[in-house]
């Protein structure tokens, strides 16, 4: 691991392009860290995989939608905050 | 049965794969027309299944299973998914061979799925769907070394195309010697998230050793995308198409809906003929004109309006564009306690609340799910039309204010704005009363790219979903007309009687038993009357009111029955009515359709219950309001 910080994908702008790090465990409004980190990796979310935001929604730049490899998932900033990426943009 | 090998009895397939992934085109693909939908036994998940012949002459009885990323199970869609995998249904044997659909455009997720699947011991056989268009992307599917990896045959299929199924039956015939009966329960224990990082990695491991994926997205969802969900374009071009959905919903429909209307009377009308109206035959003819006849008609005439309502749903969901409905009302539907999914449902409930419960399907969380079956019948559905348009016409002034809105269009935009409120107002309250402390479901869903929707699956789709609707039309909606019949015209008037009918039937009796509890609300015995046979289906009430105030065929004439209204009711009156109409619970199929969704007639109780409140709260602010305001 590098001693940079990562961000979050739930923090990230539009346009974002990076690789997913890691995910963190979070727990949501209740909701179990385990099974928010299954359903991430059920939809694609694993290690070392490209990421970019393609679109956000217009109230409080809410949901976005990712392209991770071959698929666009939606999901919410909060959700999104349990990805740690970093960018690969030069 | 079980010892009989494979080859000489049907064969049991099962398809498997993520939404989106043509499993259901796939589907229609093998089969055609020879596929039914039924439910399985003690859930509402809708068991699609259907026969078709190999080339080698075998019998195979297919499956279509509810897409899934895993089997891991957590809508009861999914549970269905796993369960008919595992061979744990009762009555339903494990499946000779399980088939997984993967989109060859985007199979990252699916061969997870698949590697899940094979854990179980079941027979597996990769389809990799829609190859015409992975090839025209320019992506290069080394299809040998894909099986030698993943250690499942593989073939190619293209379900939009003729013959391009030809592969993956020849596949499957190959198979078959080779297929032992499955015997009882497969194991298998729900993964990790290590385990699931695992198996996605040797995914990702096997499609890089196999496939030759262009890094591209696919050029006309990019070009769609940047305009249908951008942030404000994307939220004007959802409400034009919602415009356009409900201008195609009640004006395209009315012209069949005056023919079934129309269709349905001279059929009562030739009973009327055939049957005299009095002695004991007389009963009968009112059975039938009254109670069947009429009856059945109030429910089918919403038939065209269900089925164009469908259509558009189809046509949307099909191109891939539902999705993005959902990710656009997300934060909307959110700030009410409702998930972006509820979406679709609630839209429907426009229409009418019964698709609109049966759509919420697709929700995982069971509290969503719940939460959005409960408000959707406050969601103004067609039924509440001729009432208001009746009491619009009789009380409104059919002026215009603020120079070009009209005064009457001004109230029915009004009644549709209060139900849309009350329902996201009503969702709150139950996400901070009924559920204070439940987590939060996650909204996560994939975006498909678009696709041209094709005319075969969105027909068969159509077709099952009015089939569903005329059979419950066709039992339950037919055994309360019978009931609410029944109370309205037992007893018969005895000879010589100069009232009308009802007033000495038992409905007339409840009405005027409850008249008190309704006078606060300024509601009078009549209405009261009106309200029993009203609780068949909303608009019933039109015609109860018809019969009540004895003007004959009020129901082909609003406007005369519209003018006895105005003579005998104040405006609060009026108002209140309508104020009730907004909530009013009597709809005796969504009462059972909430009955058949949840499970529980607890469900169905609270839903009456607070409806029932709704509407005499809304209704007794209303009328002394308006009696305050010197409208009594």
């Amino acid at each position: 691991m590098t001693t940079v910080h990562p961000g979050t994908l739930g923090n990230a702008a539009r346009g974002f392009r990076g690789r997913i790090l890691g995910l963190q465990p979070l727990t949501i409004g209740g909701f179990p860290a385990e099974e928010l980190e299954r359903r991430l990796l059920e939809l694609g979310f694993v290690e070392g995989e490209p990421v970019e935001i393609l679109h956000q929604g217009l109230f409080g730049r809410d949901p976005i939608a990712v392209r991770v490899r071959t698929a666009t998932i939606a999901l919410r900033r909060q959700e999104a905050a349990a990805i740690l990426v970093e960018s690969t943009d030069a | 049965m079980l010892d009989v090998p494979a080859g000489q009895r049907t064969l049991r397939v099962a398809l498997l794969g993520n939404p989106n992934c043509g499993k259901t085109a796939l589907f229609n693909a093998l089969t055609g027309s020879r596929q039914r939908a039924a439910n399985y036994p003690g859930v509402t998940v809708e068991r699609k299944e259907g026969v078709l012949s190999t080339p080698a002459g075998h019998r195979v009885s297919l499956l279509d299973l509810p897409g899934t990323y895993s089997l891991r199970a957590r809508s009861p869609d999914e549970v269905i998914a796993r369960d008919v995998v595992l061979g744990r249904i009762a009555g339903l044997p494990a499946p000779d061979l399980v088939v997984c659909v993967a989109d060859a455009t985007n199979m990252r997720l699916c061969l997870r799925l698949l590697l899940e699947a094979k854990r179980t011991g079941r027979p597996l056989l990769l389809a990799l769907n829609m190859i015409d268009l992975a090839r025209h992307r320019g992506i290069e599917i080394d299809l040998d070394r894909l099986s030698a990896e993943l250690g499942v045959p593989v073939v190619a299929s293209a379900a939009v195309r003729r013959g391009g199924t030809g592969e993956l039956l020849a596949a499957i015939d190959r198979m078959v010697p080779g297929l032992v009966a499955a015997t009882g329960e497969a194991a298998w224990s729900a993964p990790d998230a290590a385990a699931l990082r695992a198996t996605q990695r040797e995914a990702d491991r096997i499609i890089a050793a196999s496939v030759m994926v262009p890094d591209r997205r696919d050029p006309l969802t990019r070009r769609l995308d940047s305009v249908l969900l951008h942030p404000v374009a994307g939220l004007l071009v959802l409400t034009v198409l919602l415009f356009l959905m409900f201008q195609a919903v009640f004006a395209w429909a009315q012209p069949l809906m005056d023919l079934i209307d129309g269709g349905f009377q001279a059929l009562g009308a030739l009973v009327g003929d055939a049957i005299p109206a009095e002695g004991a035959l007389g009963l009968l003819r009112s059975f039938l004109q009254d109670g069947v006849i009429a009856g059945v008609g109030s429910v089918l005439v919403f038939l065209p309006q269900i089925a164009i309502l469908f259509l558009f749903i189809l046509l949307l969901e099909d191109l891939g564009y539902m999705a993005r409905a959902a990710f656009l009302m997300d934060r909307i539907m959110g700030g009410a306690g409702l998930h972006g999914r509820a979406f679709i449902p609630l839209l429907s409930s426009f229409a009418c609340a019964v698709p609109g419960i049966m759509a919420t399907r697709v929700i995982d969380s069971r509290r969503d799910r719940l939460a959005t079956i409960l408000v959707a019948p406050l969601m103004t559905c067609s039924a509440r039309i001729p009432v208001y348009t009746l009491i619009i016409g009789a009380f409104i002034p059919d002026r215009a204010v603020w120079g070009w809105v009209g005064l009457q269009g001004l109230v029915m935009f009004g009644l549709y704005a209060a139900g849309i409120l009350s329902a996201l107002g009503m969702s709150f309250v139950f996400k901070r009363l009924v559920w204070r402390g439940t987590p939060n479901e996650p909204f996560m869903l994939e975006l498909p790219d678009y696709k041209l929707p094709r005319v075969r699956d969105v027909g068969i789709a159509l077709w099952l979903r009015v089939k569903a609707f005329l059979r419950r039309a066709g039992t339950i909606i037919f055994a309360m007309m019978v009931v609410i019949w029944f109370l309205s015209s037992v007893p018969r008037p005895p000879e010589g009687a100069t009232e009308p009918a009802i007033e000495y039937s038992f409905a007339h009796a409840i009405g005027t038993a409850v008249e008190p509890v309704l006078r606060p609300i300024g509601f009078n015995w009549q209405i009261g009357v009106a309200l029993i046979p009203g609780m068949a289906a909303r608009e019933v009430a039109v015609a109860s009111l018809g019969t009540v105030y004895a003007i004959e065929g009020a129901e082909e004439d609003a406007t005369q029955l519209g003018q006895a209204l105005a003579g005998k009711w104040s405006l609060a009156t009026a108002l209140a009515f309508l104020a009730w109409y907004i909530f009013a619970p009597q709809c005796a199929a969504t009462l059972a359709v909430i009955r058949r969704e949840t499970g529980s007639r607890g469900w169905v109780l609270f839903t009456f219950g607070y409806m029932l409140a709704l509407a005499y709260l809304a209704a007794f602010i209303t009328f002394h309001t308006a009696v305050a305001l010197g409208a009594g």
